[in-house]
C-alpha cells in the first residue's frame, strides 16, 4: 500500500494495523448486534414500537422517562436487545485508546520522550472521557 | 458519464421527499402513524445519499448529518449530535489505516494536535449538553452558515511555501515525505506557525464536541493555510485526527445517555455504504455541480437550524 521508497515510521504502521483490525471487528459487532435488536431476537428495554415516544425528548427527560441510567450502566443491560448495541459502539469508541497504548512501547524503545509523553497524556484524556466521571449538568 | 449524472440526480430527488416526510412528521409527531421501522429505514436511505454527496462534495459526513438530520427528523438534537459524532468517528476510523499506511496522514503532525483538540472536545460536549437546546440550535445554525462561507471563500494551497520550520515543529520533528502520485514526485514538507495552529485547535475541539459535526471543515484550512502542510497531507491528517477528537467527545455523549442505537447504527451503515458508492462514482466522474448542491444543502440546513433555534420555524 505504501510507496516502497517512502519510509513510514514504525509507530505509524503499528497504529494503522491496530486501527484496521479494530475498525473491522467493531463494524461487524454493530451490524450483528443491530440485527439482534431490530429483529427482536433479544427483548429490548424500550420496545421498538415505543422508541419514537422518547427520541424527541432532551436526554435528561429521556433518561427519567425510560428509567435508563447514564454512564456505564448499559453494561448491566447487555441482555436487552437495544443495550446490546452499546458493546459495538463502545468498542468503536475505544479503538483509539488501544492504538495509543499499543504504540507506547515503540515510542519508548525509540527514546522519543516528547511523543511518549504526548501519547500518555492522550491516553489519560481518552480514559477520563470514557470513565463516565465527567457528566453534564443537563438542560 | 450521463448515466452517472442521472443516477446522482435521481438520488438527490429521492432525498427531497424523504426529508419533507421527516419534516412533516417532526412538526406533527402526534398525528404520525408511521410504523417504527420506517424511521431507521428512512434514516438509512437519507444517510446513504448523504454519504455519496459528502464524498462527491469533498466534505465529511458529520457536517451534513447533524444539520440535516437535526433539522428535519423528529429526533432531539442531543441524540443527533451524539449520532453525528459517532458517524464522523466511524468514517475516520475506516479511512485512518489506509491514510496512515500510505504516509498521507502523518502521526507526528496529528498527535500534538489531537491531544489539544480531544481535550477541548470534552469541554465542548459537556457545554453542549448543558446548554438549552434553542441556544445550541441557534449556534449550530450560525456555525453551519460560517462553514458555507468557508467553503465558498477559503482558498487551498496544494504545496504551501514554508521557508523555515518553526522552533516547536523542529523540536517535535514534525516533517515528512509523501509521494505525489499525479506527478510521480516525492514531496518533502515541513510546517510553520505551529503554536498559532495549536491554539486554533482549542476552538476547533470545543466546536467539534459541542455540535457533533466532525471538524474537517476547520482542520484542513488550519493545517494547510496556516501551518503550511501540503493539501493532501492536511486532508488525510485531518481525517485521521477526527478518529481521536471525536472519540473523546463521543464518550461524553455515550456516558450522558445521548446515544440511541436506533438512530446511530442505521446512520453509520448508511453513511459508510454511501461513501463507498461515492468513491466509486468519484473514480469515474465528478459532477461539478455537486459542490454547489452541498453548499445549497448546508445553507438550507443552516437556515433551518437558525430559524428552529430562534423559534421562527419549528
Amino acid at each position: 500500500m505504501q510507496e516502497p521508497h517512502i519510509k513510514i515510521a514504525e509507530e505509524q504502521t503499528t497504529y494503522a494495523g491496530v486501527l484496521d483490525t479494530g475498525m473491522k471487528a467493531g463494524l461487524l459487532i454493530i451490524i450483528f448486534t443491530f440485527a439482534v435488536y431490530v429483529f427482536n431476537l433479544l427483548q429490548p428495554h424500550i420496545p421498538n414500537a415505543e422508541i419514537s415516544r422518547y427520541w424527541s425528548l432532551p436526554v435528561h427527560q429521556y433518561l427519567q422517562a425510560t428509567g435508563v441510567h447514564a454512564g456505564w450502566s448499559w453494561l448491566h443491560m447487555l441482555g436487552k436487545g437495544d443495550f446490546l448495541n452499546f458493546a459495538g459502539i463502545a468498542f468503536l469508541a475505544g479503538i483509539s485508546i488501544i492504538c495509543y497504548i499499543r504504540i507506547m512501547p515503540v515510542l519508548i524503545a525509540k527514546k522519543d520522550t516528547a511523543y511518549t509523553v504526548i501519547a500518555l497524556l492522550e491516553i489519560l484524556v481518552l480514559v477520563l472521557a470514557a470513565s463516565g466521571v465527567l457528566r453534564s449538568g443537563g438542560h | 458519464m450521463r448515466h452517472l449524472k442521472a443516477a446522482v440526480l435521481v438520488l438527490i430527488l429521492l432525498f427531497i421527499p424523504a426529508i419533507l416526510f421527516c419534516a412533516d412528521a417532526s412538526a406533527h409527531p402526534e398525528s404520525s402513524v408511521a410504523p417504527w421501522w420506517i424511521w431507521p429505514l428512512v434514516l438509512f436511505i437519507v444517510t446513504f445519499i448523504l454519504g455519496i454527496v459528502a464524498v462527491l462534495g469533498g466534505v465529511g459526513g458529520g457536517v451534513l448529518f447533524v444539520p440535516i438530520i437535526g433539522g428535519f427528523f423528529p429526533f432531539h438534537l442531543d441524540f443527533v449530535r451524539g449520532a453525528g459524532l459517532l458517524v464522523a468517528l466511524c468514517g475516520a476510523l475506516a479511512a485512518g489505516p489506509g491514510l496512515l499506511k500510505k504516509g498521507l496522514a502523518d502521526l507526528r503532525l496529528a498527535m500534538p494536535v489531537a491531544l489539544i483538540a480531544s481535550s477541548c472536545a470534552i469541554v465542548g460536549a459537556m457545554v453542549g449538553l448543558a446548554l438549552p437546546t434553542n441556544i445550541v440550535q441557534t449556534a449550530l445554525g450560525i456555525t453551519i452558515l460560517g462553514i458555507v462561507a468557508i467553503m465558498i471563500y477559503a482558498k487551498k494551497s496544494e504545496l504551501p511555501e514554508v521557508k523555515k520550520a518553526d522552533a516547536l515543529s523542529t523540536a517535535l520533528r514534525i516533517n515528512g515525505i509523501y509521494h505525489e502520485a499525479s506527478t510521480g514526485q516525492d514531496i518533502n514538507w515541513k510546517i510553520h506557525r505551529t503554536p498559532q495552529g495549536l491554539a486554533l485547535f482549542i476552538i476547533i475541539g470545543v466546536m467539534a464536541g459541542m455540535f457533533g459535526l466532525g471538524a474537517g471543515w476547520a482542520n484542513v484550512p488550519v493545517l494547510n493555510l496556516l501551518m503550511g502542510a501540503p493539501l493532501k497531507v492536511s486532508v488525510a491528517t485531518s481525517k485521521f485526527l477526527l478518529s481521536v477528537t471525536d472519540t473523546s467527545a463521543a464518550w461524553i455523549y455515550i456516558n450522558n445517555g445521548a446515544v440511541l442505537p436506533m438512530i446511530v447504527v442505521p446512520s453509520i451503515i448508511g453513511i459508510m455504504l454511501g461513501s463507498i458508492v461515492g468513491v466509486k462514482i468519484l473514480a469515474k466522474t465528478k459532477p461539478a455541480s455537486i459542490r454547489y448542491i452541498v453548499i445549497f444543502m448546508l445553507l438550507f440546513a443552516g437556515m433551518r437550524a437558525l430559524l428552529k433555534g430562534t423559534g421562527i420555524w419549528n
